[in-house]
């Protein structure tokens, strides 16, 4: 079975069989679960179209959280849009606005897909589908971007963490932007090289990004870091696309996230006991929804 | 670590807000549901730790009751569970609870069934909608659901294993782990056997026919 454990691996062995990344995802995959091919395609298309229909709830819907704190705001950013009344162009417009309507319908018990956690579940689907929307691509292409996403992802988990408990945002949102700024590379074509950059500059953009979230709710400031993700995700991908180069590699930034992860205090680890959750506004927040 | 699937990164497909709050409560529902295998009316849900804390905010409470209605963790009805709840007869209480030791996403189910028969059940859930069975009435289990796992009450007396193995063997079934225990020698004992293979109900009937057991339970593999 392929059995990569490094992005550096995984890349040598596209050279070494002539095969691409997503060939050689879908093959250790097979093998893993002696399922076959088209049947690993179906799963993954299937994981699109729940990406998809959250996209369209969060966007079109009037959606509010179980515990009231958030909602409503991927349809400010549509309304913003039709206004004409954006500063970012209607790619990244457009890609932070679905990356928070999955987040919203994820705080209200919505349907999503966790990618690679719940926490962080708009950024792939978000940067994914407005870059397909906006260069006319088509499901195929879309759903290889996902393998190249899955690959780096198991890569991460397996060399570092995608728990917010283990090593905090940049474990959850760090990780979801990687995976989707590798992605984007490879679905317009970049070289497998620009793959690895673009991870690497996502990754390292968000080192030491804590979890605090206020209540301990997937919410405030979850939502809105999925927004960031998907911004930097874009970001890594163009700076990545255009040739600029990672100079630290891919691999040891990841080992690098899993060590700061560690050195991070627990207070700033999914515990929310530290970070924003004990502002005084995250407190009195807090207070309220106890009181409920 | 290495024999992580690409679906546990793009995926699971679940009802949010979080894997750990609301698709592994859903996931101990569902376990649940199984162990008692009858039906059952009311159900006192004792929450520990960070469960205690924030049930509300993250649907935990809608999450136990739907994966006990036998819902899955991807059925956006979760978020009506109460309503299915009581369209079933079925009530439910949600009371806070410090258990030792325990870890911080841990609950006790206190289950009557409509025998009148009350089954306690110690679970938690361990990260990324991944859950543990703990304790059920008692007995360390330490079930995952992730595979198809046998559970027996059995008389503690030398060869019972070996039968069960016979049968296994029999239908070319592979045991991927199995632990056995009880609380003293002679007394009734607990075998837990997971294995590779999804097994049926002739294959169960088969361990059923070995006298020495008094009670054999399927259970998963659940989604």
């Amino acid at each position: 079975m392929y059995n990569f454990k490094r992005l550096a691996e995984l890349i040598e062995l596209t050279k070494e069989t002539n095969l691409s990344i997503v060939d050689i995802i879908i093959e250790r995959e097979r093998e893993l679960t002696n399922k076959s091919e088209d049947e690993i395609r179906a799963k993954m298309a299937k994981a699109l179209a729940v990406m998809r229909e959250a996209i369209e709830t969060g966007l079109t819907e009037n959606i509010k959280s179980t515990s009231g704190l958030s909602g409503g705001d991927a349809q400010l950013l549509v309304d913003a849009q039709q206004r004409g009344n954006t500063i970012t162009g209607t790619l990244l417009s457009s890609a932070i606005a679905k990356a928070i309507a999955v987040a919203e319908v994820n705080a209200a018990m919505g349907r999503i897909v966790a990618v690679p956690t719940a926490g962080s579940c708009g950024i792939l689907p978000g940067v994914l589908l407005a870059v397909a929307e906006d260069k006319n691509l088509d499901d195929e292409v879309i759903i290889d971007g996902l393998f190249v996403a899955s690959g780096i992802g198991l890569i991460i988990a397996k060399q570092a963490t995608v728990s917010g408990a283990e090593g905090g945002c940049q474990a959850e949102c760090g990780s979801a932007a990687a995976m989707a700024a590798g992605a984007i590379v490879y679905m317009l074509e970049g070289k497998e090289e620009q793959v690895l950059d673009a991870v690497a500059i996502a990754l390292k953009n968000v080192l030491g990004l804590v979890c605090d979230p206020v209540g301990g709710l997937v919410e405030i400031p979850c939502i809105k870091r999925n927004a960031g993700g998907a911004s930097n995700a874009l970001t890594a991908a163009e700076l990545a696309l255009a040739g600029i180069k990672s100079h630290i590699p891919a691999d040891e930034v990841i080992v690098t996230m899993k060590k700061i992860g560690k050195t991070l205090a627990p207070q700033l680890k999914e515990t929310s006991l530290g970070g924003l959750a004990v502002t005084p506004t995250g407190c009195k927040l807090k207070d309220e929804l106890l009181s409920k | 670590m290495s024999n992580l699937s690409i679906f546990d990164i793009i995926g699971p497909v679940m009802v949010g807000p979080s894997s750990s709050h609301t698709a592994g409560a859903v996931r101990i529902g569902n376990l649940a549901k199984e162990i008692i295998g009858e039906e059952f009316n009311h159900v006192k849900v004792y929450l520990h730790g960070s469960f205690k804390e924030t049930y509300q905010g993250h649907g935990t409470d809608k999450a136990i009751i739907g994966g006990l209605l036998g819902l899955q963790t991807d059925n956006p009805m979760i978020k009506e569970a109460f309503t299915l709840a009581r369209a079933r007869n079925l009530s439910y209480e949600f009371l806070p609870i410090d258990l030792d030791n325990a870890h911080p996403n841990t609950i006790k189910l206190e289950i009557s069934n409509v025998k009148g028969k009350i089954i306690n059940i110690i679970a938690s859930s361990i990260g990324g909608g991944s859950v543990i069975i703990n304790e059920i009435d008692g007995i360390k289990v330490g079930v995952t659901g992730e595979l198809a796992t046998l559970l027996t009450i059995h008389q503690d007396k030398p060869g019972i294993i070996a039968k069960i193995s016979r049968v296994l063997e029999d239908y070319k079934l592979n045991i991927a782990y199995m632990k056995v225990l009880r609380e003293y020698k002679g007394s009734l004992a607990t075998a837990v056997i997971e294995l590779d293979e999804e097994i049926d109900e002739e294959i169960l009937d088969k361990i059923r026919e070995i006298t020495e057991i008094e009670e054999i339970k399927l259970i998963g593999p659940i989604n």
